[in-house]
């Protein structure tokens, strides 16, 4: 259709949107994160407050004492935006449905010790209503950021959350044969054992905070700081020697998730932390609460499944986060 | 009183054996044709039965892969393993 | 090592074992505490558990699913912009319906997916949390695609460079944007009924559906794999509008007559939201599909019926003054079409008079409407314009304050008289141009008191300056290209440019 036309013709009038050109300081081609993610939130002119909290507009500023000059500081430096989210995660995705399927035709599960077995069901099935709890979290830090860059790195992360959660409780499907009885038990575990109490109660208590920018770092430095090396790399190599190769297998998924986390995270983190002493002062303190209590409320699984390691293993967790959260310009 | 429940798939070359199945299984439905879609009324029920999506595509199907496909349905849905169905209670 | 028998689990066991399970009732802190805003709009909900799920999609297949569809439409909007597809339409008059698509609708995919969110995170129950977080994702995508497709027009044509600052401004866009914004500022079952039951399910239909299969005619092969894209999530978002009204319905009888009232509200919000759509459908697509009339007729008449019929067990009726905007179907986008001519000079898209075969088929498709009232207003407009005096309006209309549409519709039974009501509040008085909208006000007028009125903000000043082209400048515009006539813009030298080398070569 367009061929007989010489294409000196056809010169493009601009190469993006106004408001992108003005982020980029000139005129010129912008990428599709750029394009799909700047300025998208309205800003100003809202018409009604909220019935549900008519004390702030349906955007607003002060919903964290964090402050920054622009929103759009942070970028997200996977530059996902929804296309590259989903395909990037259905690639991962498809590497563990392989190992779904070949442990269940090759029946590895049935390989591990029984006592490794029975360990799992009482270690890592609760952990899927934590993974739910990380899921509403994320959800409400997208829910009330400012700013579309950390409000979709927020939503892609709780839905991240309900797809390791049901990970998790596919594991459970595994190891009670499609029954449902471990998923039954580990909900009772959850709520009534005491190695979980401690937890639970921490996430209860982060599901009434306030400030959003709060409960992103006590949920995703500070909560998953602990979780993801505690889970999927201390207590596997625990399993290993129990004949747990399995696990290894279905644990890639939230290995190289664990690792995606901290890409984004750390970077926000940094250029938070950077824009002023006040926000420093304000992430120090709130990691240093939050690593407390993630460290302390997770010992005890740690001790049920690491033994006298545990101690040793918690704090090594703890000195990493504090390295990690160092290297963002947070003192804990 | 219109009991028509529909739906409307895009005219594309992974919809038609769902059409087609469509058809086969529900021998009362309307064919619409609108520019780069299709759509399917049929009275109080219409049903897509995966055995004959699968016997037309000649590979296995999953129902739920009518969600690349479907751009709109009017009726109450039932999705089940083997076939998606919309239907009025009137 | 023998291989055991497995139990084979069906869909809706697996999905509720993997989904349903996971939520507990929080016993350290109080559920009203964690859940603060889910029963404070008089909605009763006996057990959560009730909730149907009305799609049973894991991550996984989500994950796959959308992916799947991503990577196509992708592949398309590249080759689009590879192959200078805007050569393709049938007309850059064509382009403004887009213009008013990505200024006036895409910004609202963001909004709901900020709506969905909220509630994502709401809702006691774990069905609806989970269904309208996958909303919330899915409208993001909406957005980001719509964004991403348009990108390409955007190089080449006036009228979309600036969506979100003009979404934020504009005067005819406080229209979407005070229908969303009094959703999401809504309890989160208003918000659901809002739109992913009035919205979605019953209107979304008339949005979508024709405009896409209209952009197919037109050869906006961009449009329609990026709406067809999104269409394909749409059957998930409606049938989740339909299970929260069965959902609240079946809870309690007390629930009835406030979902019956959100029904009404929502219905006359979203007709009245439409008449851009009804507009671009007869006068902005070069090529026509079906009329407004037409589309009403399948989607709202037909489609409706069923559903109401369906709904009528548990004592819903159809929406109040249904019967008002079918009388409506014959005139609003010729109504409408003629109050963007007025104003056009205003507006970052362009109007103009149909040509002759345009004006036959708007004839024929309104047989009794069209001829009687509107081709005369065109035919007279036209000879005007064709002397040199082509007619703007220089003042600044009243706006409906429910609705904030300029009050330029007439009464239905008298299409030649303005339909005005006013309503009384703590000493002021509010203008509406419909029953419609001032039952919408009469109910709850300490919200619409708040609106951001555009010609109110204007004349107090907020707006960039006292003088119209301050005011545009204001809003970004980019002045005798965003705005104006068509004949003669920038966009149509331009087009005619294209199409005379095409001639030559």
């Amino acid at each position: 259709m367009s061929l007989e036309i010489k294409t000196n013709v056809i010169q493009p009038r601009r190469h993006t949107y106004s408001h992108i050109a003005k982020r980029l300081g000139a005129d010129k081609p912008a990428t599709r994160y750029q394009e799909g993610t700047w300025d998208l939130q309205p800003t100003v002119n809202f018409h009604y407050r909220p019935t549900w909290k008519p004390d702030q507009e349906l955007y607003d500023k002060s919903l964290t004492s964090i402050q920054m000059e622009d929103w759009y500081t942070f970028n997200d430096p996977r530059q996902m935006y929804y296309g590259t989210y989903t395909m990037a995660r259905h690639k991962m995705m498809e590497a563990e449905e392989s190992h779904f399927k070949f442990i269940d035709k090759s029946n590895m599960i049935g390989l591990m010790d029984a006592d490794w077995q029975q360990k799992i069901k009482t270690f890592l099935l609760p952990l899927r209503h934590f993974e739910w709890g990380a899921n509403m979290n994320n959800c409400d830090c997208s829910d009330k950021a400012y700013g579309t860059a950390i409000s979709q790195v927020a939503l892609f992360a709780a839905m991240d959350r309900l797809g390791m959660a049901q990970i998790i409780s596919r594991v459970g499907l595994l190891l009670d044969d499609n029954t449902g009885k471990s998923l039954d038990q580990a909900k009772v575990d959850w709520l009534e054992s005491d190695l979980w109490q401690g937890v639970r109660k921490m996430v209860e208590d982060s599901f009434v905070l306030d400030d959003w920018f709060e409960l992103l770092v006590a949920q995703n430095l500070c909560m998953d700081g602990v979780v993801f090396p505690l889970f999927y790399h201390y207590f596997e190599d625990a399993g290993i020697r129990q004949g747990g190769t399995a696990m290894s297998m279905l644990n890639e998924f939230m290995q190289d998730w664990g690792k995606d986390e901290k890409r984004w995270l750390d970077q926000l983190l940094k250029v938070t932390a950077a824009e002023s002493a006040e926000n420093a002062a304000l992430l120090s303190k709130w990691a240093a609460t939050w690593t407390e209590r993630a460290v302390t409320a997770f010992t005890p699984i740690a001790k049920h499944v690491l033994g006298d390691e545990a101690a040793d293993v918690m704090s090594s967790i703890r000195a990493e986060i504090t390295k990690r959260a160092k290297k963002s310009g947070i003192e804990i | 009183m219109s009991r028509i429940v529909s739906i409307t798939l895009q005219n594309n070359d992974d919809a038609r054996p769902i059409i087609e199945a469509i058809e086969k299984d529900n021998p009362d439905a309307t064919v619409n044709l609108y520019p780069a879609m299709v759509k399917i009324d049929c009275d109080g029920r219409l049903i897509v039965k995966q055995e004959t999506v699968e016997g037309l595509l000649g590979r296995e199907w999953d129902v739920q892969e009518l969600h690349l496909s479907i751009v709109s349905i009017a009726g109450n849905v039932d999705e089940e393993d083997d076939y998606f169905e919309l239907s009025w209670n009137i | 090592m023998a291989e055991k028998r497995k139990k084979k689990l069906g869909i809706k066991q697996r999905y509720s074992m993997l989904t349903r399970g996971l939520g507990w009732d929080t016993t350290y802190q109080p559920m009203d505490k964690v859940f603060p805003y889910d029963n404070y709009e008089g909605i009763i909900i006996h057990d959560w558990e009730g909730w149907e799920d009305p799609f049973r999609l894991t991550m996984d297949a989500y994950w796959k699913f959308q992916s799947e569809k991503e990577k196509k439409l992708y592949a398309v909007i590249d080759s689009f912009a590879q192959n200078n597809g805007h050569l393709g339409i049938t007309d850059a008059r064509y382009v403004n319906a887009i213009k008013l698509f990505l200024t006036g609708v895409s910004p609202l995919e963001y909004q709901a997916a900020r709506g969905f969110t909220h509630v994502g995170r709401q809702f006691r129950g774990v069905g609806p949390r989970v269904a309208c977080q996958m909303q919330a994702i899915d409208e993001l995508r909406h957005v980001q695609t719509q964004i991403h497709s348009m990108s390409h027009y955007n190089k080449f044509f006036d009228g979309l460079h600036s969506a979100p600052h003009m979404h934020d401004r504009v005067w005819y866009l406080s229209v979407p944007k005070s229908f969303f914004d009094d959703a999401r500022t809504a309890g989160p079952f208003e918000f659901l009924t809002s739109i992913s039951f009035a919205f979605e399910y019953v209107l979304t239909n008339l949005l979508f559906v024709p405009f896409m299969s209209g952009a197919a005619f037109n050869g906006d092969m961009a449009t329609v794999t990026f709406g067809f894209s999104a269409q394909s999530d749409e059957a998930r978002h409606m049938t989740l509008g339909l299970e929260v009204i069965k959902f609240m319905l079946e809870q309690d009888e007390r629930n009835i007559p406030i979902v019956q009232r959100w029904m009404d509200k929502w219905f006359w919000r979203g007709t009245r939201m439409l008449t851009l759509v009804g507009m671009m459908m007869d006068y902005m697509l070069p090529k026509r599909v079906m009329s407004w009339r037409e589309a009403w007729d399948i989607y709202f008449t037909e489609a409706g019926g069923a559903l109401f019929a369906d709904l009528a067990r548990y004592g819903i009726k159809p929406p109040k003054y249904a019967d008002i905007a079918t009388k409506e179907a014959e005139h609003i986008s010729h109504q409408a079409w003629n109050i963007f001519y007025n104003y056009t000079h205003a507006a970052a898209f362009h109007t103009w008079i149909p040509e002759k075969e345009e004006l036959d088929w708007l004839s024929e498709k309104y047989p009794d409407t069209f001829d009687k009232y509107y081709r005369p207003r065109l035919e007279y407009l036209d000879k005007e314009e064709k002397a040199g005096r082509r007619f703007y309006n220089d003042i600044l209309p009243m706006l409906c304050q429910v609705c904030q549409i300029p009050m330029g519709f007439t009464d239905m039974d008298d299409p030649t008289t303005i339909s005005f009501h006013s309503s009384e509040y703590q000493g002021n008085k509010y203008h509406t141009c419909s029953h419609g909208c001032k039952d919408i006000f009469d109910y709850e007028p300490e919200k619409y008191v708040q609106a951001w009125l555009p010609v109110h903000q204007i004349y107090q000043g907020n707006c960039g300056g006292a003088e119209v082209p301050d005011v545009l400048k204001w809003y970004n515009f980019n002045l005798g290209a965003d705005n104006m006539e068509y004949q003669g813009s920038p966009d149509q030298k331009l087009w005619d440019e294209w199409q005379a080398h095409r001639k030559k070569a």
